[in-house]
This record gives structure tokens, C-alpha cells and sequence, in this order.
């Protein structure tokens, strides 16, 4: 028996990364200084189902909501082996929150179709909030797997999972289909493939169209590019509000309960400090005052 | 939508036991229903939880919902969900909170999701106030104000629900202080019935092994945590020891323990515990916002660092500027002549 996976991904600002050039002194952040990456549990997802591919076949169509820019990742995931990749992108689906996103990725998957699993990654590096694979799941009606960290085996309509999370684990067993979201622990992600790499290079959305037909002198129009990518299935396909099922009231930021009120810089506060010289005097009258102030018993 | 302004508490156990973040809540829960001037229910399910409704009535909830049953018995995603959805369209609580444990931030999404309304995660801070969304020219009172961090914490947001209702939120486990027990409080308890579906049991737990927390950062007096400064096992072996002498527990920086050098259960800040000791000795960490979110109300903070510019000396109370491979062993014998 072979199961088709759709797996969920984003594309996240490296918030891990925050260095001088995105803070300035006064706190403030300069979003445009910090890389844009493929959130990195999300590859753990998509190993995971590039695995269940290998042992029991099927097909991995690869699915985010972002950006016009986000395509960058969908051509990531091609060279590490998806078979599909879909954009869900329009100014309808911006500023939404987790429940405006789970609503706009239920009904894209509603669209797809034809799976047996849902792989995300457990959260996602620029929220930290782990809601959209459970929000999702509840729309579909979906049992879920959260903190997967491996797929022991597959069994008909069953699967056979580990979870892993703080200070425990289980072995579960759940029904088809499902939707599981992969901890940092699972495996990490194989290598891009040098085939695929060169096989989907020019794999592109049509607004990118203009900028390859500028730098590749063998298309000569931005026509001959788009008959060329179609005949060898390149195009990535875009989806905007209108090709999906949607009540346009729940789409983005209008149809997002949660509003952000305020938002507040964080500036470390000077404390007064004092210098203690690395000596053994130093380091004495250190502890003295500690053991003075009952900070030390 | 209902007009009660009842604050709800998910109250998390595990084997009969409360976990702390539930204990947390009701603290919470109570000052906001004060605000409000509103009653506080807590949520218990599980099997033979009985004996926890009073427990939790002293710790100040005015209703316990009780759900025992066998098949709560260990958290499973859909029979909790199916019970707390149903008992949420049925009374329409004004705020609902959830710990931010691997339990509640599996819950809390699928009530979120089930009911249509916002959901904020891992909050640090609630306060209730009120809210103009412009839009309207419309002034919304009393909401609960949902803060958190965000972008790995250089940021911190305040996140309302103005519209739906419970206005839901995760709460991080460790940052509200429990109250203690007040046996004078009174509260009613209510047994619920749960309606499953046999679709309710599609996932079944086959095996499942807990381990007893053995690094216990929450309740240290003292902590000593290493950072990316720290690059030896000899290094790593010194912050142990002087830990040890001052009572105290290991922490570290996310950076020492990507390097290695200590466990996950050790790690400070966004990504790690909250802690609050009574003193926390910063060996060879930089202070990067990502690891201060998680220490900076520690009452003392000492730091070794042979940066003197290093973020981690703007809220150190001590600064010591050396290499921590020197400074740690005269620490460590200073504490070591004095108990003579």
C-alpha cells in the first residue's frame, strides 16, 4: 500500500540568528537583516515523509502560505526530492493568525484532495506558538500526532508512531489519515540532491518569469519560458482566494480573531554593577558581601 | 455570545497528581475573576480524579467541571478535546488558559479551532484592560490582555481577542506564583458526563514512559549556568561544583547546549525554563535577549565574562571580567575557605 503525504511549510525570518544589525541600541529590530529560511522543524517534517515515500511509496505534495518570496523554499523542497509543490499566496491571506492560516490550509488540503498524512513541523521559529498543525487537524476533523519524532512502521490504515516531549515519550497508534507535527529531534533532512537541483533549477512562479528570461539568454520571451517550464512540469503552481473554497470573511488578518494591541521593544534595563576584580581578594569580598546581604548561607 | 465573564482554568494532572502550572493558573484565575468580578471554574479530567475537586476548590475556584472516566484516564488528544469543546459551547466562558505544557499546547489549538475563536501561546503576563480597535471607533472593555514574547524574544506583544469568545490563552509554566491553599474557600463541583464518539479513540497510546524531572531549575535557590564560554569538559565540571557548594542547580545558555556540554533539561531562557533564583551566576554567557528573558528577575546576578561590553553585564548586580577557567576555581575556594 502506498500513502501520499502533503506537508505543511513555512518560511520564517531566522529569529535565531539576531545579531547587532537587526537590534539597534534603542531596541528597535530591522526585519529586512534577518535571512528568510525554511522553518527548520518543517524539514524535519518533510524528511519524515520523504522516508515513508522510500519504504512504502506515494507522492509528497509540499504546501505554504506566504509571500510571492516564499517560493524560494517550495524550490528547496523540490531539490530535496517533493514531487508537488503548491503557493497559497494573496494579499487576502495576509496578517493572518494561527486560526486564519488553519482555515486557509484546510481548505487548500480540502482541495488537494488525495492523502493519507499530514506532516508540520511541530512550531515554527518566528511564533514559537505550535497551534496551526492542531487547528488544522481539528478543521479536517483529523486525529493528531504532535512532538513526532519517528514512524516505527505502517500498516493498512495505521500508523505506528514514537512522540517525544519533555521529561517523556509514547508509542502510539493511530488511524488514517492523520496529521502529525515533527519535533527538532526527529531526523534531520538529507542533502538536496544534485539531480534534482539541476532538474529544478528554473522551477518558478510566473512573476519571477521576467527575471529568468533576463538572465537566461535561451528563452527569448517571457512565452518561450513558460511553454519550456510547462512541458517539464516546473511551474509552480499558485494559488490565490479565488481557487479556493473560502468564506473571504475568515481569510488573513480580517479574519483573524487575535490582534496584535501593542508591541513593546525589549531593552535591557541598566542595573547599577559593580566591577569585582578577578583576584582572590576580589573574589573574597565578593563572597563576604553575598554572605552579608543572606544572598550566600 | 453569553455575557458571564467567567475565567476558565484547564487544571492539568498527571497520575492523580496537579502539575504546578495548574496551581499557577487558579492563581491567575482568581485575581482576573476578582477584576472582573467573575467566578473562576477549573476543568479536571481524568480517571479517579475525584479527590483533587477539593484541592482545587481551596486553591480558588468557585465550580469544578469533573470528568472521570476510564477512557480520560491518560491525555489523549480527542476524548479531551471532545469533552472540554462541549462543556466550552455550553457555558461560554468569558477567558479560557491552558498551561503551555506538551498537553495543554496539544489541547488548546483544537478548542480554538473547534470553536472559531483566537488562541495566544506560551503568555508570560495577563492583565485585563480595555481595547480601541479603530477600525470601529469601537472601545471594547475589560479584555484580556494576552502578552508574550516573540521573535526569539526581542520583542514582547501584547495580543488581544476583541471579538470571540473565550478569549484563550497558554500560560508558561513557572512565571505566575501559586497561591497557598486557602481552606476556607468554597466552590461547588459539578460531575460531567463525557458523550465520546467512536471516532473519539482513533489514536491509542501503546507504551509510554515518564521520566521524574532531575534537573529542577524552577524551585534553585541558586543557579550557576554556562554559556557559549564554556569550552571544556573541565570548564563544565567546574560550574557543576560550584553549584554543588552553594546548593544551588546547573542552568546553561542554549549555546553551551548546542555545544554539548549540558542536557536540554538545563537550558535558560525563550527556549528553556523561566527561573528566578535568589542568586544566578552567568559564566561565560553573553546575555543575548534570547537567554536574559529567561533569568533577568533573578534577584542577584553575577557575571563572569572576559567581555567586558558583553549585553549580560547591563543587568549584572557583579561583574567580574575574566576567563571563567580562572575565575570558577577562585569562587569555588573563596566558598570553600568560608565554610571552614
Amino acid at each position: 500500500m502506498t500513502y501520499n503525504s502533503i506537508v505543511l511549510v513555512k518560511q520564517v525570518p531566522d529569529t535565531r540568528t539576531v545579531t547587532g544589525d537587526v537590534m539597534s541600541k534603542k531596541g528597535t529590530m530591522n526585519r529586512s537583516a534577518m535571512p528568510a529560511i525554511f522553518n527548520p522543524e518543517d524539514l524535519n517534517a518533510l524528511e519524515m515523509a520523504l522516508q515513508v515515500r522510500e519504504r512504502y511509496g506515494g507522492q509528497i505534495t509540499v504546501l505554504t502560505m506566504g509571500p510571492l518570496k516564499a517560493a524560494d523554499i517550495l524550490r528547496d523542497a523540490l531539490f530535496h526530492g517533493a514531487d508537488n509543490v503548491i503557493l497559497l499566496s494573496d494579499r487576502k491571506f495576509a496578517g493572518a493568525d494561527t486560526q486564519a492560516t488553519a482555515y486557509t490550509l484546510k481548505s487548500a488540503i480540502q482541495k488537494i484532495g488525495d492523502f493519507d498524512l499530514i506532516f508540520c513541523g511541530r512550531q515554527a521559529i518566528d511564533g514559537d506558538t505550535a497551534q496551526v498543525g492542531p487547528q488544522v487537524a481539528e478543521k479536517l476533523n483529523l486525529p493528531q500526532i504532535t512532538y513526532t519524532e519517528s514512524i516505527a512502521s505502517m500498516d493498512g490504515d495505521e500508523i505506528i508512531a514514537k512522540r517525544a516531549f519533555d521529561l517523556g515519550s509514547e508509542i502510539v497508534k493511530c488511524k488514517l489519515p492523520c496529521l502529525l507535527t515533527v519535533v527538532g529531534s526527529a531526523d534531520r533532512i538529507r542533502p538536496a540532491s544534485a539531480r534534482k537541483r539541476i532538474e529544478n533549477k528554473l522551477a518558478a512562479i510566473p512573476s519571477e518569469y521576467p527575471a529568468i528570461v533576463e538572465k537566461w539568454a535561451e528563452f527569448e520571451t517571457e512565452t518561450a519560458l513558460a511553454a519550456y517550464l510547462t512541458e517539464r512540469n516546473l511551474e509552480i503552481t499558485v494559488w490565490t482566494a479565488a481557487d479556493l473554497d473560502v468564506n473571504e470573511d475568515q481569510l488573513g488578518l480580517s479574519g483573524s480573531p487575535t490582534q496584535v494591541y501593542k508591541v513593546n521593544y525589549v531593552v535591557l534595563e541598566s542595573t547599577e554593577s559593580k566591577e569585582v576584580p578577578p583576584t582572590k581578594e576580589g573574589i573574597r569580598e565578593l563572597i563576604q558581601e553575598l554572605i552579608q546581604e543572606y544572598i550566600v548561607g | 455570545m453569553s455575557d458571564n465573564r467567567n475565567v476558565w482554568i484547564f487544571v492539568e494532572q498527571e497520575e492523580g497528581q496537579i502539575a504546578d502550572v495548574g496551581l499557577e493558573l487558579l492563581a491567575k484565575g482568581r485575581e482576573l475573576a476578582d477584576t472582573l468580578e467573575s467566578q473562576v471554574w477549573a476543568l479536571v479530567l481524568g480517571y479517579q480524579v475525584a479527590p483533587l475537586a477539593e484541592r482545587v476548590i481551596h486553591h480558588g475556584a468557585d465550580r469544578v467541571l469533573l470528568a472521570n472516566h476510564p477512557e480520560l484516564e491518560l491525555y489523549r488528544t480527542l476524548p479531551y478535546s471532545r469533552v472540554i469543546i462541549e462543556q466550552v459551547q455550553a457555558h461560554q466562558p468569558y477567558i479560557f488558559l491552558l498551561g503551555a505544557t506538551p498537553v495543554g499546547r496539544d489541547l488548546a489549538p483544537r478548542v480554538a479551532s473547534a470553536t472559531n475563536v483566537g488562541l495566544t501561546a506560551d503568555c508570560t503576563d495577563l492583565q485585563i484592560g480595555d481595547y480601541l480597535l479603530k477600525k470601529e471607533k469601537r472601545e471594547y472593555k475589560d479584555l484580556l490582555y494576552q502578552i508574550r514574547p516573540a521573535f526569539g524574544g526581542n520583542i514582547i506583544a501584547t495580543i488581544v481577542n476583541p471579538k470571540t469568545r473565550p478569549q484563550m490563552a497558554t500560560v508558561r509554566e513557572g512565571v505566575m506564583q501559586p497561591n497557598p491553599p486557602d481552606l476556607e474557600f468554597s466552590g461547588e463541583v459539578e460531575i460531567v458526563e463525557p458523550s465520546f464518539e467512536p471516532s473519539d479513540f482513533a489514536l491509542h497510546v501503546l507504551s509510554r514512559e515518564i521520566r521524574q524531572p532531575t534537573v529542577k531549575l524552577k524551585d534553585a535557590p541558586v543557579i550557576v549556568a554556562g554559556g557559549g564560554g564554556v569550552s571544556s569538559e573541565d570548564e563544565s565540571r567546574l560550574i557543576e561544583e560550584l553549584a554543588h557548594i552553594l546548593g544551588g542547580e546547573v542552568g546553561a545558555s542554549r549555546a553551551a547546549v548546542d555545544a554539548g556540554f549540558f542536557s536540554h533539561e538545563h537550558q535558560i531562557g525563550q527556549t528553556g525554563a523561566t527561573v528566578r533564583p535568589r542568586l544566578y551566576i552567568a559564566a561565560g554567557i553573553s546575555g543575548a535577549i534570547q537567554h536574559s528573558t529567561g533569568m533577568d528577575e533573578s534577584n542577584k546576578i553575577i557575571s563572569i565574562n572576559t567581555d567586558p561590553d558583553a549585553p549580560i553585564s547591563k543587568i549584572a548586580h557583579y561583574k567580574i571580567v575574566g576567563d571563567i577557567a580562572e575565575v570558577l576555581p577562585l569562587l569555588i575556594n573563596a566558598l570553600r575557605e568560608k565554610s571552614r
